[in-house]
């Protein structure tokens, strides 16, 4: 494993070079000084993970290790690994960007990334953790005819980890461009070449310790911002409220606003805006957020990694605790960055009330609250996490991926279970490559585009996809592989269809005229994943064929299997 | 696993007592979190004004201990399903597995 350690001291070549070449080609975007504690911290940050990949690569002989770490994983870490994989930096750079710009409306947002985690403790975990091995298709086809359901769980799991992947490819991007220095291209090829070099070489047991120190990094620095912010405020929420209240109706004053409207713009922090405009948007993004959580494959994955069902409910309620925590401080941060970072004449354009730089550049509040409560080490801190985060939330993706492939394509659909362990590591290291690079080049073909609806659109096709195929063939004895596989199908397709024509997509991305969006509503969950269930439902019962009677008799073992964990597979898997 | 020992358990009461208890408590929560998350998102959509109401002469609107209490909720339904399930269901599942597998 020396190669890891020559691709080590590449990366830093390249991030070096790198950045000698922008130095002499700063845009308009990327006035940041060359920031040497961030690059500094995020190469300690690399050189640890890559010491951990090769530890870790040690240990991954097996398909099983490379899929779910020898299922070794206890559930304090998983929970923790789990956060660190779905706290991503669209929900720290994002939200807390939200919330600076529109203040109450990032809670309602962040809300519905919460709640779908008890809902998925209560009616999936254990049964996720007593019947499955390595992929969601375990699950789910656990009593199905394999090929036509894990076709069709490869193809939920790909266009979800696409969309998804893209978002973080395009935000690490920017986001690197913008701390770093580089040029946008080398800080996406620097994501894709660590990316692939974890889950390479490390696999899951490497992938689930990048989380967890990401995890760890992330909540010490956002605790320790929020903690500052409200030590200013001699821990007062109604002096930080007020405050930024302040701010706002002073920068809409400055707009040219009669007291009484500016009054009102600056209370408008406090109060839910047009984040939800109409109900049915609401009711259907609400969906998206909380079912879509429990039909994320990466996230799935990581159910197949503790060694009991205990440890699976474990895993949960400790990532719930730590999610819950990530987005309350976030508000926090968000608000910091209204009284912070918005009045200092060096970070914002303080008579406007944005921060200075063009486009793109209110994702820098939270690095920026960070810069102005500890000054360039902070600053530089929370860089690196920023750019770790990533890392570890597109090494979940590209290994998610990579296993539906291998495990579920490659093993199953086209080698019939006949494949050894051997070949399919093989077959997943060659898509892990596969999906690395596509992952760079989409993301540097996206660039310029507004990302914001694709982790949007990635829960959606979760929602309307995976998880009502999942549910239904846990929960339902009538459920059939047709059913399954057509209902699944159409709610893949309904809710990708649905969100082209959606204004997010048609007006926004496209360049239609405002108001012709044929679907008028922010999210197609609601109708998509009522299709989707629907689908599932119609096509089960009108199944009379004599493998549907046969699947139908086969609930009986699933469901004492799922329900007491009989028979399911141990921690070893060696 | 073999279809007697599927069927033993099916027909043993504890079994029936296990299925019972956990899906009427997963449900129960389940169908409280939905009601808690989307009567928020209702309040929201039908009553902005609601949730914009200042508390007492500040500018904290009742919508932030509101926001900040479906989180805490979020968490503390978790908590306590899981406790009640690592105590109660992982006792019962041991036992049914140990009474039908010898």
């Amino acid at each position: 494993m020396n190669s890891l350690f020559k691709i080590s001291g590449a990366l830093i070549l390249l991030l070096a070079g790198g950045l000698a070449y922008a130095a002499g080609d700063i845009g308009q975007m990327d006035k940041q000084e060359t920031n040497w504690v961030a690059i500094a911290l995020f190469s300690a940050f690399v050189v640890i993970t890559l010491w951990i990949t090769k530890w870790a690569a040690a240990r991954t002989k097996s398909a099983a290790d490379f899929y779910n770490a020898g299922g070794g994983i206890t559930g304090f870490q998983n929970g923790l690994a789990i956060a660190g994989d779905y706290m991503s930096a669209a929900s720290f750079l994002g939200i807390s960007a939200m919330v600076m710009g529109v203040g109450y409306d990032g809670i309602i947002y962040s809300i519905g990334f919460l709640v779908g985690w008890p809902v998925i403790t209560f009616l999936m975990a254990e049964r996720l953790r007593n019947l499955g091995k390595f992929t969601f298709a375990d699950v789910a086809g656990y009593r199905f005819k394999q090929g036509p359901i894990r076709t069709f769980a490869a193809s939920g799991t790909l266009v979800t980890v696409a969309f998804y992947l893209i978002a973080q490819m395009v935000g690490a991007g920017q986001l690197i461009k913008l701390l770093f220095g580089l040029d946008y291209w080398i800080a996406v090829v620097i994501v894709g070449a660590l990316m692939m070099v974890y889950v390479l070489f490390g696999g899951m047991t490497a992938t689930t310790w990048v989380q967890i120190i990401k995890a760890c990094m992330l909540l010490g620095g956002v605790s320790f911002m929020a903690f500052t912010i409200m030590a200013h405020y001699g821990f007062s929420l109604e002096a930080l409220f007020a405050d930024a209240v302040k701010v706002k109706t002073a920068v809409a004053s400055a707009a040219g606003k009669s007291p009484e409207e500016a009054a009102k713009i600056g209370g408008s922090v406090m109060r839910p805006g047009g984040f939800i405009s109409d109900p049915i948007s609401a009711i259907s993004f609400g969906m998206a957020l909380m079912f879509g959580t429990a039909g994320l494959p990466h996230i799935l994955m990581r159910f197949f990694t503790v060694p009991s069902a205990k440890e699976a409910r474990k895993s949960v309620l400790w990532a719930t605790t730590w999610i819950g925590y990530f987005y309350i401080l976030i508000f926090i941060i968000g608000f910091g960055a209204i009284t912070m970072v918005l009045t200092n004449p060096e970070m914002a354009d303080v008579a406007k009330g944005v921060i200075k730089g063009g486009a793109g550049t209110a994702n820098m509040a939270a690095v920026l609250v960070a810069k102005s409560v500890g000054g360039n080490i902070l600053f530089g801190f929370i860089s690196a996490v920023a750019f770790a985060t990533i890392l570890a939330v597109v090494a979940g993706l590209t290994l998610s991926g990579a296993s539906a492939v291998s495990h579920d394509l490659y093993a199953t659909v086209f080698k019939h279970g006949k494949a050894d362990s051997k070949s399919e590591l093989r077959v997943s290291r060659i898509t892990t490559i596969c999906l690395g690079i596509v992952a760079v080049v989409l993301g540097i073909a996206f660039e310029k585009q507004n990302i914001a609806f694709m982790v949007a659109l990635a829960f959606a096709v979760a929602a309307s996809a995976n998880f009502p195929v999942l549910f239904m063939s846990v929960l339902w004895k009538n459920c059939t592989t047709r059913g399954a596989v057509i209902g699944g199908f159409l709610g893949l397709i309904s809710s990708v269809g649905l969100t082209i024509v959606s204004p997010a997509v048609w007006v926004s991305v496209l360049g239609h005229p405002a108001g012709s969006a044929w679907f008028p509503y922010a999210s197609p969950a609601l109708f998509s994943m009522t299709i989707g269930f629907v689908g599932v439902w119609f096509f089960s019962i009108t199944d009379t064929s004599a493998q549907a009677a046969k699947e139908r008799e086969l609930f009986a073992i699933q469901q004492v299997r799922s329900e007491t964990g009989l028979g399911a597979s141990g921690a070893s898997g060696h | 696993m073999t279809d007697p020992m599927v069927a033993r358990i099916q027909a043993n009461p504890k079994y029936k007592e296990l299925r019972k208890r956990r899906n009427k408590l997963g449900w129960t929560l389940s169908i409280l979190m939905l009601i808690v998350y989307y009567g928020y998102i209702s309040l929201i959509a039908w009553d902005k004004a609601f949730l914009s109401i200042p508390i007492g002469k500040g500018v904290t609107t009742i919508g932030v201990p509101i926001g900040f209490g479906v989180i805490i909720f979020t968490i503390l339904i978790t908590l306590y399903y899981v406790n009640h399930a690592n105590k109660e269901f992982d006792g019962l599942t041991a036992e049914i597995l140990k009474e039908e597998s010898k």
